[in-house]
């Protein structure tokens, strides 16, 4: 006899995951991660070589796949390199964000009050800035380099990830299990670390995710305007940027690096739209 | 009727969660002090961020490293020379007296001269202005042109095949950076085709189509992420209003589906993609600072980079904090029009 409770759940799980978006999104993501790993023990060419004989080489010439730039320099070596940059530039920007904006608005969720007030008024100005914006005035304050715009996006996206903590807190706060906490004499902190965060964590990942991609493209754009990723480090904004230069030389130059980017971006956005889908189908029968 | 009149003519009868539709209201002079006292406290709100903006502008500047003084004069300039100078432009006085100097000026609309070029700031970013205003109105006008109706078709054919090809377009849109979608029409649109000018820009005064022509290209570049971004708002928002009561109400009347999208839901789902829009504009704002590089386009973010470039302080605080308060005006003008978007904020 079959029971209505029989549900085989494990199979409910893997369709769960089994969604075509987290598919192509962790296999694009995949296939970034393991360039940059593998660019670490071996590149077809070195990235670094300069050979002014072999400038501008079309696709497949010589043996480089996808052809060379202005000093001859191999642009697949080029874009391996590169995406270790962008993951980088990725995991420290969110990282930043992550560090500073999750303490902030677990503070406004859980003292409420003038602190909440506080905190959302400050990250409403934030929003003035766009981050782009933000990071252009914060790199022209730090100088120039990979580190300043890692910090300039990070700081950037702070406010989003505090709105979202503090959002995402206010309704587990007010659930029994943290009222019980509360009544066993926890405190404040105990209760949002122990309590609140494991509760929130999948909104925080795909909002980590989500920022990810956001940093690719702010640092490709700083890079491209010249006040990111500083040469001779390979950057794909960087590598845009020399394209202009010479777009009515070698028209193609500027498709690699710009591809490369477009499919990070495009991995990560359907990585975060399919784990949220994953992680609370509820959200989704509302989205679609 | 102007925005205002309209303002005055809410039904008493409107609750929340009550769907908005066309006429049927009667003026009630009480919702003229609640319109009065949402756009004075909106006022006032605009007032003290575009104060912080100000003071966060000056403090992230005031950090820069390298004297402007030691700028103008090179490195081999005498301590006597390069103190006199530091006099002569007052960065002798202590901070706190700099910025409400800084702020006095702007207050007055008198933003001083650059360091570096000796021209006056207020004239130079007015003249920027108008490239990068027409350029983001063209950007964003292209954007909801293609936006609006395209995420309410993907809404009303949901989950078939329109939906599909428009969701993975605006999917794609997401992913492209502006600036490489400029570089790609450079090099088919301009380089190999030369359909459109690569960039320059000659001047509203002095060629007005050319001037347009100049500008196509970067709108369509800017348009074209934010776009596919407010597509997927408005097919979100539309989804949302058509899973409503009041649609089902409305179709049990004898509505059609199309025509209770038309009557009773598009107005509706503007409220969310308005919000959107308000953001989007703040975006699409910085967007033009690196679109105005790949065209070489004379406009405001053109002339902040310079500026940073040059290390000219005085000029980078002043652009980075018009560009600011126009965005702020933007979000103020777009909360200002709930009130007549939705009768119902008139009532909170």
């Amino acid at each position: 006899m079959t029971d209505i409770f029989d549900v085989p759940e494990l199979e409910v799980r893997r369709r769960r995951w089994r969604r075509p978006n987290l598919i192509v999104g962790a296999v694009l993501v995949g296939l970034v991660v393991a360039t940059a790993a593998v660019s670490y023990v071996w590149t077809p060419f070195d990235p670094e070589q300069v050979n002014v004989a072999d400038r501008f080489l079309g696709v497949g010439e010589a043996g480089h796949l996808l052809g060379t730039d202005q000093f001859g320099r191999d642009i697949a070596s080029q874009l391996m390199v590169g995406a270790r940059n962008t993951l980088f530039v990725g995991v420290l920007a969110v990282s930043i964000a992550i560090a500073v904006g999750i303490p902030l608005g677990g503070v406004a969720a859980v003292r409420r009050g003038w602190v909440e007030e506080l905190v959302m008024r400050l990250s409403d100005l934030m929003f003035a800035f766009p981050a782009v914006l933000l990071a252009i005035l914060l790199v022209a304050a730090l100088g120039p380099s990979t580190t300043s715009a890692m910090v300039a996006i990070g700081l950037a996206y702070v406010p989003i990830v505090a709105r979202v903590t503090r959002g995402a807190s206010l309704p587990v706060l007010e659930r029994d299990f943290v009222r019980a906490a509360r009544g066993y004499g926890r405190g404040r902190v105990f209760i949002f670390v122990r309590h609140v965060l494991p509760n929130i964590a999948s909104v925080l990942i795909v909002q980590a995710t989500v920022l990810f991609a956001l940093a690719i493209l702010a640092e490709a754009a700083l890079s491209f305007l010249g006040i990111g990723t500083q040469p001779p480090t390979p950057s794909w904004g960087r590598s845009l940027n020399d394209a202009q230069t010479f777009i009515s030389v070698a028209p193609t130059l500027a498709l690699w690096p710009g591809l490369a980017i477009a499919l990070s971006v495009l991995g990560f956005n359907l990585l975060g739209d399919g784990l949220r889908d994953a992680l609370d189908p509820r959200l989704e029968v509302r989205r679609t | 009727m102007g925005v205002w009149q309209c303002a005055l003519v809410a039904s008493p009868s409107l609750r929340s969660g009550t769907p908005l539709t066309h006429g049927g209201r009667t003026p009630t002079p009480s919702t003229i002090p609640t319109v009065l006292v949402l756009v004075v406290r909106r006022l006032l709100i605009f007032a003290v961020t575009l104060w912080a903006a100000s003071v966060v502008v000056f403090v992230v500047l005031s950090v820069l490293p390298g004297d402007p003084a030691t700028l103008i004069l090179g490195t081999q300039a005498t301590p006597e020379s390069l103190a006199a100078l530091r006099a002569e432009l007052g960065l002798d006085r202590p901070v706190v007296v700099q910025y409400l100097d800084w702020l006095g000026g702007v207050v007055s609309g008198d933003l001083g001269t650059s360091y570096i070029s000796g021209l006056p700031i207020g004239e130079q970013i007015l003249d920027r202005l108008a490239v990068t205003i027409p350029l983001a109105a063209f950007g964003i006008t292209l954007s909801i042109l293609g936006a609006v109706p395209a995420g309410i078709a993907a809404a009303a054919r949901h989950r078939r095949l329109p939906d599909a090809m428009i969701s993975t377009a605006s999917q794609l849109g997401l992913a492209v950076p502006a600036f490489w979608a400029g570089l790609m029409f450079v090099t088919f649109l301009a380089v190999r085709w030369r359909i459109f000018p690569a960039g320059g820009f000659p001047g509203w005064s002095e060629d007005f189509w050319g001037s347009v022509r100049a500008l196509v290209l970067p709108a369509v570049s800017l348009a074209l992420v934010q776009g596919a971004i407010l597509t997927r708002y408005v097919r979100s928002a539309v989804l949302e209003v058509l899973g409503e009561d009041f649609i089902r109400t409305a179709r049990a009347k004898g509505l059609t589906r199309s025509a209770a999208l038309w009557r009773h839901g598009l107005r509706n789902a503007a409220i969310p993609v308005v919000t959107i829009l308000g953001l989007q504009l703040a975006a699409l704002l910085a967007g033009t600072v690196v679109i105005e590089s790949v065209f070489v386009l004379p406009g405001l973010g053109n002339l902040l980079l310079q500026a940073i470039t040059r290390r000219d302080l005085l000029l980078v605080q002043s652009a980075a904090f018009v560009i600011t308060a126009v965005i702020l005006a933007v979000n103020l003008l777009v909360d200002l029009t709930y009130p007549f978007i939705d009768p119902r904020v008139r009532r909170t």
